[in-house]
């Protein structure tokens, strides 16, 4: 029984490429408009080089933009909960960030780094929306921890280091990386979006590679350079979701309950 | 202050607590503790019990009136068991235990030995490596009166510490504790609301009236430990329970 659940998303992925495959075929739809899958991977393996290059190019830029939004992050959250004054200076700005869109944004940011530092937006860009969701969960997390234990590190005169480094953090953990999950996201559409709105110039990511098959209407590698993206993102998520389980399995109730 | 009795260890002269939302959780609390007695604090919830230990604790200070001690104690002093086993989930029992020795920066080997030793005396030993989830409620109660002990305190606070566990388990903690209190000789202080158990265990019993809270009767308990099961059915113990209802009933007439 298990082992046909796990096995149900793949088998109606297969049956609806087949179908896809089959129907394309049957009714003679043009390449342009929808190309069968077996030309998506036909264009795939045509250019593998430029491709790959690309999927580098955007991991890169995503898991530096994610790195720097996890390190700021949590490092804002842990001055926002040491210093409420800064916390309500700073917050109001955090959120005017977080819920202008990022697309928004991107033409500004463009024009400020320059059409020649496309990667430079990218990363700016991916750091900005993967970087709320981690301050917004470790400072919840920060704030969680048990009110009983913080009188425990305090009857015993702990330090505010060790309240830090031994029960904040600790308690926050399953936050951060519950926001990690968003984040994670998050940072690959940030970086595909400046791509998307610089249009041409120094772009090579995959976004690039998106816009570039669409202006010459070759939908096949349109269709490649989108499914090396998906497969991007679910890598990144699949990967979090391990570091997730991994850290948490042990001991907290959201992990450790799984069969 | 009991005539023939040991030198007082704490003294609490006039505390009184007004929380910043203008209840008064506590008026004139004065009470001397002698060194080694077992003192249970008896009385219905919002009568101010866990106040008196945070007090104590030096987690709050009071509005006026003030704690004194016979000496200084050194850090670690003081332990305290809540009315949650409030372990760290990601921490093993081990680690836990061995928390307040960490946060005191007892040196690692040294630390380890008394964890050891204390996890074996209340029947932990095989659970060192086990996370706080994998034990039952009594279990997790263990390992939180091992790290309260785990500094050799001389003074152990105790917030109704067995209230949220099941009678069986219950009276054997209840021995458990007898046994250690017996053996490492520190001064306890046991808040509960269940007479039976406050008699059971303490030496004397203080009794609170609620709204503001108060002590409304200071009552010795002569009964002579070792204490056991046999003493549930004495006579005698029938009588301190009595006594110390009684005076409780008096403490909640025309309170509730």
């Amino acid at each position: 029984m298990s082992a046909l659940r796990r096995l149900a998303p793949v088998i109606l992925g297969m049956i609806v490429l087949a179908a896809w495959e089959g129907l394309v075929r049957l009714l003679a739809v043009p390449a342009f408009v929808l190309p069968p899958p077996s030309a998506v991977v036909a264009a795939l393996l045509a250019d593998p080089n430029t491709l790959g290059l690309s999927l580098w190019f955007t991991l890169t830029v995503t898991l530096q933009a994610f790195a720097l939004a996890v390190t700021g992050g949590v490092a804002l959250a842990i001055l926002f909960t040491r210093s409420p004054l800064l916390a309500s200076a700073l917050y109001p700005y955090a959120v005017i960030l977080q819920v202008t869109p990022v697309m928004a944004i991107a033409p500004l940011l463009l024009v400020w780094v320059g059409y020649e530092r496309v990667d430079l937006a990218q990363l700016i860009l991916a750091w900005i929306v993967a970087f709320f969701p981690i301050l917004g969960n470790t400072t919840l997390g920060l704030r969680s921890a048990d009110a009983g234990l913080r009188d425990l590190f305090r009857l015993y005169g702990a330090s505010k280091w060790q309240v830090l480094w031994r029960l904040e953090l600790p308690s926050a953990l399953p936050y951060l990386l519950a926001g990690m999950k968003i984040s994670g996201g998050l940072a690959l559409i940030g970086a595909v979006v400046a791509e998307f709105v610089a249009g041409s110039g120094t772009g090579s990511g995959l976004a690039w590679r998106i816009v570039d098959a669409s202006n010459r209407l070759n939908t096949p590698r349109m269709f490649a350079a989108l499914a090396l993206l998906s497969l991007l993102g679910i890598a990144i998520f699949a990967l979090l979701s391990l570091v997730q389980r991994l850290a948490l399995r042990r001991w907290h109730d959201s992990e450790a309950s799984h069969p | 202050m009991m005539g023939q009795g040991p030198a007082p260890f704490l003294e609490l002269q006039g505390v009184t607590k007004r929380f910043p939302n203008g209840t008064l959780a506590l008026t004139d609390i004065s009470l001397a503790v002698g060194d080694g007695e077992f003192l249970a604090i008896v009385g219905a919830s919002g009568c101010g019990k866990s106040t008196i230990l945070r007090h104590v604790a030096g987690l709050v200070a009071p509005t006026a009136g003030r704690i004194t001690w016979s000496q200084p104690l050194a850090a670690g002093g003081v332990g305290m068991v809540f009315q949650e086993p409030t372990l760290m989930p990601w921490a093993r029992i081990r680690d836990n235990v061995r928390l307040p020795l960490d946060l005191a920066k007892v040196p690692r080997a040294e630390a380890d030995a008394r964890v050891t030793a204390l996890l074996a005396q209340v029947g932990l030993a095989d659970y060192a490596q086990a996370y706080p989830r994998e034990l039952s409620g009594g279990m997790k109660m263990r390992a939180s009166i091992a790290r309260a002990l785990v500094t050799r305190p001389r003074l152990l606070l105790m917030d109704e510490p067995f209230a949220a566990l099941d009678e069986i388990t219950r009276q054997k903690l209840n021995d458990d504790l007898l046994a250690l209190w017996r053996e490492q000789r520190f001064t306890a202080m046991f808040v509960t609301h269940s007479v039976y158990e406050g008699v059971y265990l303490a030496n004397r019993a203080i009794v609170m009236a609620p709204r503001p809270g108060r002590i409304h009767a200071d009552i010795p308990l002569d009964l002579p430990y070792p204490r056991d099961e046999a003493l549930r059915t004495d006579a005698r113990y029938a009588a301190a329970c009595r006594t110390v209802s009684l005076a409780l009933a008096d403490a909640m007439r025309g309170a509730a």
